[in-house]
């Protein structure tokens, strides 16, 4: 059996491990090694020489985040650690999986992610929806503030830290990182312009890092087991496991920890049991709604950050959608750009007004009433709301999954067109 | 400088610009919504992406939004790129999806920045079949028309209104393609400089509603350049004419004051232009001819004759009254409680122990000490310059992290509410407290006395105020420790109190900072005055009004009263008695008390009728030129002087045939004015042989717009007076800065055009003058200290010492007969302090009888906590207490 | 005037934040939570506590779908509407669900009893279709069984 150290306390009925059970197994004993013996310097080195890209989406190898924070004798102060635990992408389950079943080691990651770039205060953003995380949340919470690995002169060492639970109102576009830096001030959650980065300038214009709650949970067993370790449990150069999931019309959807770079068809056919009876496998979202389709061809890469990417997507959340051929891949296009649509924030031009156009037209050809045109304009506009062009990466995110459908279902949504009617309806 | 490249050819440019800016200034065309030069940029709108290259060999590229990168040294854009091109139509399509098609019954059509922009993208053609969405439009009060339909989501009207002006009931509301931008619920907009989004808005979401009553496109707009006659701070406006009608305002550009925005009083007072109160004609009704005859013979008889002055009227106006009258017998018609502080102030236009700040400088401090000013009621542009100023401490935290200024919400978020010193001394609380670091109430001598205390505490060698309380004592040391401590200090005050000791108190604190600071001339005093040529008046050196009750009642023959109400300066009585001293003749636009009571009336020209120079609070002589002819009969008020002058004799035929003569005259006999001439390019200015069309070229109808008088097409009136035409025809090129009343380049129909005119994006107007500061407002180095510093304020039993409290709406005397402001006055109530109030047995609401010797007044009253026991506020100028000659003791008795 | 229960919860969450200002969503679910949703009156009273006019709330209420504006019943049910569930039949679980209770989505039914609004992806994909009812999370949903689970709110 291959090492889960993510998931190795998740027990099968769901209760979490409470504190004692979590120090029994190990738990807090990173958070003692760094806090008395490591600086804060080495901390963020062994992150960095561990590999570990954040788990967020995008990918950011997550040592090097930390070194952009200014620490010398005199860094600007409060600093803020955020966990990003918003998790809206259609399709992603996977940090509810560990928010519910082992909230300690989240916190764990935390007071060590805190203590490597000094910060003084951490909040968990978390979507209200997930409310039995929150109550087993705020319960862990308490549980390591009555030791005192929250607090004040924290295990003696003279560190300091609290950590919130903030529970957002609800929006997708929290997820995004400044926007959520807004949500937790308060206000309209607009993402901001980046430069200056959180890191410079963050929450209240303190310097922040939001990290992913996967890429938090790594953080104790690096600490615990090294950099080297780490980086071995992994098959591909990005180091670590990770949390991989399937939905839809398979077997077994759900959740497995694997080593990062497990390949496509083996997280397919052996873990999620392949494609229920009666339905055949026609694409994959690999990573969350705003990735590129992949398909059959695509089958053997290893869902590692650089892998996907060179085949044309992204592994994204590392949770996949599976498109079988009884479901239509205009509808299913058309479900998604109409998430997008409905959780742009509404502040730059081609987000707010592509998406909703992009939808409508969606539908016209979904309805039997597209034209030729709108196919045209359909591809137009995936390069028009790409990367750099609109004000953060949900739109271009959210044309990711339609420029893969238009180039590998293309014959689908001219039979929409030329039909008047949907084919699977 | 910094060197960059655009398409391939090596521009040089300010590395502190964007690339926006900095392409704009250079006169290249990129169409941008979201980014104003005075509100920095966002990067909401997408619509200025450029493509960017790493280097040389770059031949790919990336598409950036111009506005939100730095002109560094080394950059190399493409604005031809074709990606990039097609990337801005592509923004124009996304907006054009859901805007309506309604520019023909659009008042922005035809200066409407979404115009201009789609047609620069080039964005013809339509491909989308979808339904629109719509939106229900909010009733915003008198001012602003709403119609959302037509919004294209840029975000400036909110950055605008609550970021830049302070306002608080104006957002965005709900997400995605429904983000809406209004009030809560239907009212009127509360900011005083709600006007400005009409400029703001780039397209037709907020518009004039003033305008929309007497509707004209702006290309059949006949417009001047002219100065704001609403306060005495001087904005630079454009009002604009058709028909003979004044149909708006707009801002007119002017780097030092007004910059891009106006205040509402200013924006929407200019309907008392077309006030059915407009004096049309001679009243009695006699020939033209007769009267002057008939008034002339009074004075060649060598008989008393009293002159009356104005604040609001021009110099040129005031002084050729001064000339008919003669010197002695000219008065500035203002009581001594006024005049007083009006001197003082004139005497620091002249004498300054540091440069007079314009509201640029203010802008620009980085310290402000506000003494005894409600400044957003005395001089409304000069609060939303401070407002600005509080955000100096931000610019300086980003400017340490590498931030540009010009990162809009990059700065605000790292600075968050990190504010400048603010420090307001008023005799009640203001609206600019609560972006105030410290606030002081006290009455006018208390105000003045720690005024007095800063000083010292900044400077030993100034006086010390004796018998100071121990708060007062670290408060003045602590104030002073902020302006020392501060790069660009300023301190304004001025007659708001109509207290000259304030004043007195104010130069002291300048002149304690100019003698200590390591560089004096980053030192500013900026100063108020009550009206638009109150400081142009008492530079004149007029007796005041007392001092002509007091001729009168040594025998008169004549008075001669110029644009002035006597009865809101002085109680009925006096005034009443004063008129009946002699035959009484009247020169003013609308009726007034004043005259109700002349024997003769003769109509005068308003600002808009007329050409005259005002001198502003900064001490700057402005020239404002006629927007359109005076009707038949009416005549600019220093023409009909000029008539009665020559019929008496004491002028000759050909003397004073154009304004030009007149500021000859006012130059060669009073030094004080010698800078006046500059204000404003002579009549005999010409641009290549041409003067200066006062319309746009495309203004339509000439031809027919009198078919229903005359099919025969009237020549265009003559304009002596300037180097104006009443015509499209003339010189088409930008004229200089002071010349400039519509900004119009090809492809930019909008405000915005006025990019075109500035020597550098947001910088001053290209080719001067506009405007001529007298004495330079600079500093005089043998000034000493002023060491009467005034008891302090002892309240007496039963009586409260009552301060005025100026209103932006309603305390103006001309605007108050524009509707909008009318209905945005407010009921005036006397304000005391809850614990006097107790003391006198009153409640709030309740109406009392408050007597000033032999003058009473019933009022209704309102509690106000901030202010000190002992000191009421009355709202000034308004018709309940217009004539009340505040500040004063009076007597308050409850019914 | 905020009920005292909802001056003092919101009080609580002060230390948490750095300004009052910050405790505005706080603020607008924990009224929320005791009024069921925000009405202008709501909004106006906390406005006054934070110190913020209408607009200023107003404009951060309505980004958030999670914060209510307008009425709703005794239970909320909120459907997953987003591809995971749609791929496992949501269209179908939305229709049931509407014409049992007889409504479309948005409306609540006249005893005030539900609520139903879509809602995206609830993180339950691998056990899709999803919808919640209150505070509950509902999977692996079928018509019996949404009968079932609605019999235990009423
Ligand atoms: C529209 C949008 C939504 C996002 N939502 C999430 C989210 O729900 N959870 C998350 O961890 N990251 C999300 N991200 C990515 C974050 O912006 C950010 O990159 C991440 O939290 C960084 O953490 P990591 O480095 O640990 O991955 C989102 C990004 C975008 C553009
Ligand atoms: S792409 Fe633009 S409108 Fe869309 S969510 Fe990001 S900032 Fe908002
Ligand atoms: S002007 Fe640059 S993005 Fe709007």
């Amino acid at each position: 059996m291959a090492e889960t150290p993510l998931t190795q306390r998740i027990r099968p009925d769901g209760e979490p491990p409470g504190i004692a059970e979590y120090e029994r197994t190990g738990g807090y004993q990173a958070v003692r090694k760094a806090l008395r013996d490591m600086t804060s310097a080495a901390v963020i080195e062994e992150v960095k020489q561990s590999n570990l890209r954040g788990r967020g989406g995008a990918g950011f190898p997550t040592g090097m985040k930390w070194s952009f924070v200014p620490m010398g004798p005199e860094p600007p102060q409060p600093k803020y650690l955020v966990c990003n635990a918003d998790e809206m992408e259609p399709g992603t389950f996977k940090d509810r999986v560990l928010l519910e079943g082992d909230p300690h080691e989240l916190i764990e990651g935390m007071i060590l992610a805190s203590y490597a770039i000094q910060a003084s205060v951490g909040y968990i953003f978390l979507r209200d929806e997930y409310r039995l995380a929150a109550r087993r949340i705020e319960k862990a919470l308490d549980e390591a503030r009555a030791k005192n690995y929250l607090g004040v002169n924290i295990l003696g060492t003279g560190y300091n830290l609290e950590i919130y639970l903030h529970l957002s109102a609800g929006r997708y576009i929290c997820g995004e990182e400044t926007a959520l830096l807004n949500a937790l001030e308060g206000k309209r959650a607009n993402p901001r312009a980046k430069p200056p980065f959180p890191q410079i300038s963050g929450l209240w214009g303190k310097p922040t890092i939001v990290q992913n709650v996967e890429t938090l949970c790594n953080i104790p067993h690096i600490i615990n087991n090294g950099a080297a370790w780490f980086r071995g449990l992994s098959r591909s150069k990005d180091g670590g496991t990770k949390l991989y999931g399937a939905s839809g019309n398979v077997n077994r959807p759900g959740i497995w920890e694997l080593p990062m770079g497990t390949s496509l068809r083996e997280i397919l056919e052996e873990h999620a049991g392949g494609m229920l009876d009666g339905y055949r496998f026609r694409g994959v979202i690999p990573g969350g709604a705003s990735t590129d389709f992949l398909v059959e061809e695509h089958l053997d890469i290893a869902m590692d950050f650089d892998s996907v990417q060179r085949a044309g997507s992204r592994l994204g959340t590392g949770t996949m959608i599976v498109l079988d051929d009884r479901t239509c891949p205009v509808g299913m296009v058309l479900n998604l750009e109409h998430f997008f649509a409905q959780e742009s924030c509404g502040w730059c031009t081609p987000c707010r007004e592509g998406l909703p156009w992009i939808e409508k037209m969606l539908t016209a050809i979904e309805e039997g009433r597209g034209t030729l045109q709108d196919l045209e304009i359909l591809q137009q506009q995936c390069l028009l709301l790409g990367p750099g062009l609109t004000f953060c990466a949900l739109a271009p995110g959210a044309v990711e999954p339609l420029q893969s459908a238009l180039k590998y279902f293309r014959s689908d949504f001219e039979r929409h067109v030329s039909d008047g009617r949907c084919p699977w309806r | 400088m910094a060197t960059i490249y655009i398409d391939n050819k090596p521009y040089e440019v300010n590395p502190d610009d964007n690339l926006l800016q900095a392409c704009l200034s250079l006169g290249f065309n990129i169409p941008y919504f979201c980014w104003h030069p005075a509100m920095g940029s966002v990067g909401a709108c997408r619509q200025c992406a450029v493509k960017q290259f790493k280097d040389e060999n770059d031949t790919k590229g990336k598409i950036i939004m111009a506005c939100m990168t730095p002109a560094a040294d080394g950059t190399r854009i493409s604005i031809d790129d074709p990606e990039a091109k097609t990337f801005r139509a592509s923004v124009i399509e996304w907006l054009m999806l859901n805007h309506p098609h309604d520019c023909p019954v659009c008042d922005e059509g035809g200066e409407c920045h979404l115009q201009d922009m789609t047609v620069m993208t080039g964005h013809a053609y339509r491909r989308t079949r979808f339904r629109k969405r719509t939106y229900r439009n909010q009733d915003l009060g008198p001012f602003i028309n709403h119609e959302m339909n037509r919004c294209i989501q840029c975000y400036r009207c909110v950055r605008y209104y609550r970021d830049y002006a302070g306002g608080r009931d104006l957002n965005v509301f709900s997400v995605h393609d429904h983000v809406y931008f209004g009030r809560a619920h239907d009212g009127t907009l509360e900011n005083e400089f709600s006007g400005n989004l009409v400029e703001v808005c780039p397209t037709g979401v907020f518009t004039d509603k003033t305008l929309a009553r007497h509707y004209t496109r702006k290309w059949d707009l006949q417009d001047a350049p002219s100065i704001c006659i609403h306060c005495g701070v001087g904005c630079n406006t454009s009002p604009r004419a058709r028909y003979g009608m004044l149909r708006r305002i707009v801002n007119r550009f002017h780097f030092d004051i007004n910059g891009y925005f106006l205040c509402d009083r200013g924006r929407f007072g200019y309907e008392f232009v077309n006030s059915e109160r407009r004096i049309g004609s001679i009243r009695p009704s006699v020939p033209q001819r007769q009267v002057i005859e008939d008034i002339a013979s009074v004075i060649k008889n060598g008989r008393k004759v009293i002159g009356i002055g104005s604040p609001r009227a021009s110099l040129e106006a005031n002084f050729a009254l001064r000339m008919l009258v003669g010197a002695d017998r000219f008065f500035s018609g203002v009581r001594a409680e006024e005049s007083l502080p009006v001197a003082k102030v004139a005497e620091l236009l002249r004498r300054s122990p540091c440069p007079i700040a314009s509201v640029h400088d203010i802008e620009v401090s980085d310290a402000v000490l506000v003494l005894g000013e409600d400044l957003i009621n005395t001089a409304p542009r000069l609060a939303l310059a401070v407002r600005q100023s509080v955000r100096r401490k931000s610019m300086e935290t980003a400017a340490r992290m590498n931030i540009p200024a010009w990162h809009d919400y990059a700065v605000r978020t790292l600075a968050q509410d990190e504010r400048s010193p603010l420090v307001i001394a008023t005799p009640y609380e203001t609206a600019l407290d609560e972006i105030a670091s410290e606030s002081y109430r006290g009455a006018p001598e208390d105000l003045a006395r720690l005024g007095y205390a800063i000083a010292c505490a900044i400077d030993p060698q100034a006086p010390r105020v004796e018998g100071l309380g121990r708060e007062e004592a670290e408060l003045a040391e602590r104030i002073a420790g902020i302006l020392k401590g501060a790069n660009r200090p300023a301190v304004i005050f001025g007659t708001g109190c109509r207290n000259a000791a304030l004043i007195e108190a104010g130069a002291n604190v300048a002149l304690a900072l100019a003698r200590t600071h390591p560089d004096p001339e980053r030192v500013r005093l900026a100063l108020t005055v009550p009206e638009c040529n109150s400081a142009g008046l008492a530079l004149m050196e007029a007796k005041d009004l007392d001092a002509a009750f007091e001729a009168a009642r040594s025998g008169a023959d004549a008075i001669i009263v110029l644009e002035n109400d006597l009865y809101r300066r002085s109680a009925v009585q006096q005034v009443d008695e004063f008129l009946r001293a002699a035959r009484t003749v009247v020169l003013d636009s609308l009726e007034n008390e004043t005259t109700a009571k002349a024997e003769t009336i003769l109509p005068a020209g308003t600002f808009a009728e007329s050409e005259g120079t005002l001198v502003n609070s900064e001490g700057r002589a402005q020239r404002y030129f006629k927007v359109m002819p005076p009707r038949q009969g009416v005549l600019e008020s220093w023409r009909w002087l000029r008539e009665i002058a020559i019929a008496a004799g004491r002028l000759n035929e050909d003397s004073w045939r154009s304004l030009d003569a007149v500021i000859a005259a006012i130059e060669a006999e009073l030094p004080q004015f010698q800078e006046i001439s500059k204000a404003a390019p002579a009549a005999s200015f010409r641009i290549a042989g041409q003067k200066i069309p006062r319309q746009l070229h495309r203004y339509s109808g000439r031809t027919a717009m009198m078919a229903d008088i005359t099919v025969h097409e009237p020549a265009p009136p003559r304009d002596p007076d300037s180097a104006l035409a009443f015509s499209m025809e003339g010189y088409q090129g930008p004229p200089p800065a002071g010349l400039a009343s519509f900004f119009w380049a090809p492809g930019w129909n909008s405000y915005q055009a006025v990019n075109k005119y500035q020597s550098e994006i947001g910088g001053p107007l290209r080719g001067g003058p506009a405007g001529s500061r007298l004495g330079e407002g600079k500093r005089t180095d043998d000034i000493s200290y002023s060491s009467r510093i005034p008891e302090p304020f002892r309240s007496r039993d039963g009586k409260v010492f009552v301060v005025p409290a100026f209103r932006i709406f309603g305390s103006e005397e001309l605007s108050m007969h524009a509707p909008g402001i009318a209905a945005r006055a407010e009921k005036p109530f006397l304000e005391v302090n809850p614990s006097d109030a107790e003391k006198l047995g009153i409640s709030a609401e309740q109406e009392v009888a408050l007597t000033f010797g032999a003058v009473s007044r019933s009022l209704a009253i309102r509690m106000n906590p901030s202010l000190p026991p002992g000191v009421a506020a009355l709202p000034a100028g308004l018709p309940e207490s217009a004539g009340i000659p505040v500040p004063a003791w009076a007597r308050i008795t409850g019914r | 005037m905020l009920k005292p229960e909802e001056q003092q919860e919101i009080e609580r969450e002060l230390e948490r934040y750095r300004d009052r200002r910050a405790l505005c969503i706080e603020g607008l679910k924990i009224v929320q939570k005791h009024r069921g949703w925000i009405s202008d009156e709501a909004l106006a009273d906390l406005g006054e506590f934070l110190g913020m006019t209408v607009e200023e709330i107003d404009g951060v209420a309505t980004f958030y779908n999670l914060i209510y504006r307008r009425p709703v019943g005794r239970h909320v049910i909120l459907v997953c509407d987003s591809v995971s569930c749609w791929i496992r039949g949501y269209e179908g679980l939305r229709d049931y669900l509407r014409s049992k209770l007889g409504l479309a989505m948005g409306e609540t039914t006249p005893d005030n009893r539900f609520t139903l609004l879509p809602i995206v992806c609830l993180g339950a994909c691998g056990s899709a279709p999803a919808m919640m009812v209150d505070n509950d999370l509902h999977v692996n949903l079928d018509p019996e069984k949404i009968d079932r689970i609605l019999e235990n709110y009423k």
